[in-house]
């Protein structure tokens, strides 16, 4: 690569992660010639996830092959409430399907594999800097790679950078975040835990103000335990690391255990987004802000998305359309159909719980702790609740 | 308050700060975090971060 020199895409996609590539992958199995740009040296590494997902969306974007990343499959979760209260829900215990946790590196690296096996190109260490933009159109990127300006131009460009995306930002698509809807995160990979491996664990309240400590195991007594906190909620001179490691201090069968991993990162647990596209760009995954409110799940929605972002990236090549109404009529609707009253009902439960009140709150912990938990279900839960506490169930109703 | 001072012995270059930061004010490259002019020195970033790498000079 020359100084100076112009490359030339149908469709350039910026940024790696699992929304990226799998955009890449639909975009040239659909006839694009795509190239993919990565910041980093490798992809999916560092890892910036706490790899827990389900195996229910790998069907629809097309994934046979798990077994090198999916390395464990839990049982069920149980969740703590402030007081230690435990509430263990096995099997399926929410909607979506089975829970399994990943090793979120070897996932990047397949899902780039399956992109490059339909013909997409990838340029490691070349990070955008830039769009180009002529007539209100984004027609490519200037970028640094390995050191070098370059400029790459394409007929349309898919964001795909993550939380820190700054393509939409530069494309005038949305200008900042809400604080209130970023959750700040650390986790730490362990070794050495002497903890159930078959279950996922979640802390609720007093560690993790606005969000929750998580524990997602893997194998050979490992976990990757984190937790996120709502930014307005963290106290003067502590960080989220703080919270944990007083978390983990506080328990004595995590203080048996030693880091091997550390892991930051932010999140955005907002309402799903009014507009992600623009004259000639697309954006997708974290970018476009399609992670779960609840669980700060991203991963299932961002490769989602990616395969309607692909197969609309290569529609609009063969039409000759780049424009902001055709994006909105062909990916807009799409990927709203498939994710937008999932993202909204997530974010509005959210809001609800974080909205009852701390005595209304305190009545429920009292509820659930006359339950025996070990014994019930949700079902259970419910009934309990419905029985002590007409006013929460019917606060929790309304939320539906 | 002043613009965010980055303390690189700390910094895990996770992008928290980057994806708050109202201006679009901060880069991040591989090795190191830029701050650039557009800073309005609003100390979300310092808030943001989950590793406390970020002090605001003259601030906390
Ligand atoms: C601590 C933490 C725990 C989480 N836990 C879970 C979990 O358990 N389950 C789950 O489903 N989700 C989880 N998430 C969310 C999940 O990690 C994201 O939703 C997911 O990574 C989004 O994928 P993506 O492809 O949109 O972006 P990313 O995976 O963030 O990929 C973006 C890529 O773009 C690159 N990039 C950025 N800027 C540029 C540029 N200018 N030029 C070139 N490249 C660029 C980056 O280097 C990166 O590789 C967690 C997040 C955090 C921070
Ligand atoms: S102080 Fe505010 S404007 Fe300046 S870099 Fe930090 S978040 Fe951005
Ligand atoms: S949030 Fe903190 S650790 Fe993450 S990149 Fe910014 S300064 Fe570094």
């Amino acid at each position: 690569m020359k100084k100076g020199e112009v490359l030339k895409y149908d469709v350039l996609v910026v940024g790696a992660g699992p929304a990226g590539s799998t955009a890449a992958r639909f975009a040239s199995k659909n006839g694009a010639r795509t190239l993919v740009i990565e910041k980093r040296q490798e992809i999916g590494s560092p890892v910036r996830c706490g790899e827990a997902t389900t195996l229910s969306w790998l069907e629809e974007v097309e994934i046979e092959d798990h077994d090198r990343w999916c390395v464990t499959t839990v049982k069920g979760a149980r969740i703590f409430f402030p007081g230690a209260k435990m509430l263990e829900l096995v099997g399926k215990f929410d909607t979506t399907g089975v829970g399994i946790v990943i090793e979120r590196d070897i996932l990047d690296k397949d899902l780039a594999k399956l992109a490059i096996g339909e013909g997409a190109e990838y340029m490691l260490k070349t990070s955008a800097v830039s769009l180009i933009k002529e007539d209100g159109k984004v027609c490519g990127v200037m970028a640094r790679s390995m050191g070098k300006e370059i400029e790459i131009r394409a007929d349309i460009v898919i964001g795909a950078d993550g939380f820190e995306s700054q393509v939409g930002r530069w494309g005038g698509i949305y200008k900042s975040l809400p604080p209130e809807d970023i959750i700040s995160c650390f986790q730490y990979r362990m070794a050495g835990l002497d903890i159930d491996l078959d279950f996922t664990y979640l802390y609720l309240g007093e560690f993790a103000p606005g969000g929750f400590v998580w524990v997602f195991p893997k194998k050979d007594n490992q976990a990757n335990v984190g937790l996120g906190i709502k930014l307005s909620l963290i106290e003067e001179n502590k960080t989220p690391k703080d919270y944990l490691d007083e978390f983990i201090a506080s328990k004595e069968e995590f203080k048996k255990g030693m880091a091997i991993d550390m892991v930051a990162g932010g999140v955005e647990v907002g309402p799903p987004p009014s507009n992600v596209t623009a004259d000639g760009l697309m954006l997708v995954g974290d970018a476009s802000r399609v992670v779960n409110p609840i669980t700060g799940g991203g991963v299932a929605n961002g490769v989602r998305q990616g395969k309607i972002a692909g197969e609309v990236a290569a529609q609009c090549v063969r039409e000759g359309r780049f424009d902001h109404d055709y994006l909105k009529e062909h990916y807009e609707a799409r990927w709203r159909d498939l994710l937008e009253n999932e993202i909204w009902r997530n974010y509005m439960i959210k809001e609800k719980l974080n909205s009852i009140s701390g005595k209304a709150f305190a009545k429920l912990m009292e509820t659930l702790s006359k339950v025996d938990l070990k014994e019930s279900n949700l079902a259970v839960l419910l009934e309990a609740i419905q029985k002590e506490n007409p006013e929460i169930m019917e606060e929790l109703q309304s939320m539906f | 308050m002043n613009k965010p001072r980055i303390n690189e012995d700390v910094c895990m270059r996770c992008g928290a700060c980057v994806g708050t930061c109202p201006a679009n004010a901060m880069f991040l490259k591989e090795f190191t975090l830029e701050v650039n002019d557009d800073c309005t020195t609003c100390g979300l970033c310092f808030r943001a971060c989950p590793v406390g790498a970020i002090k605001l000079e003259g601030g906390p």
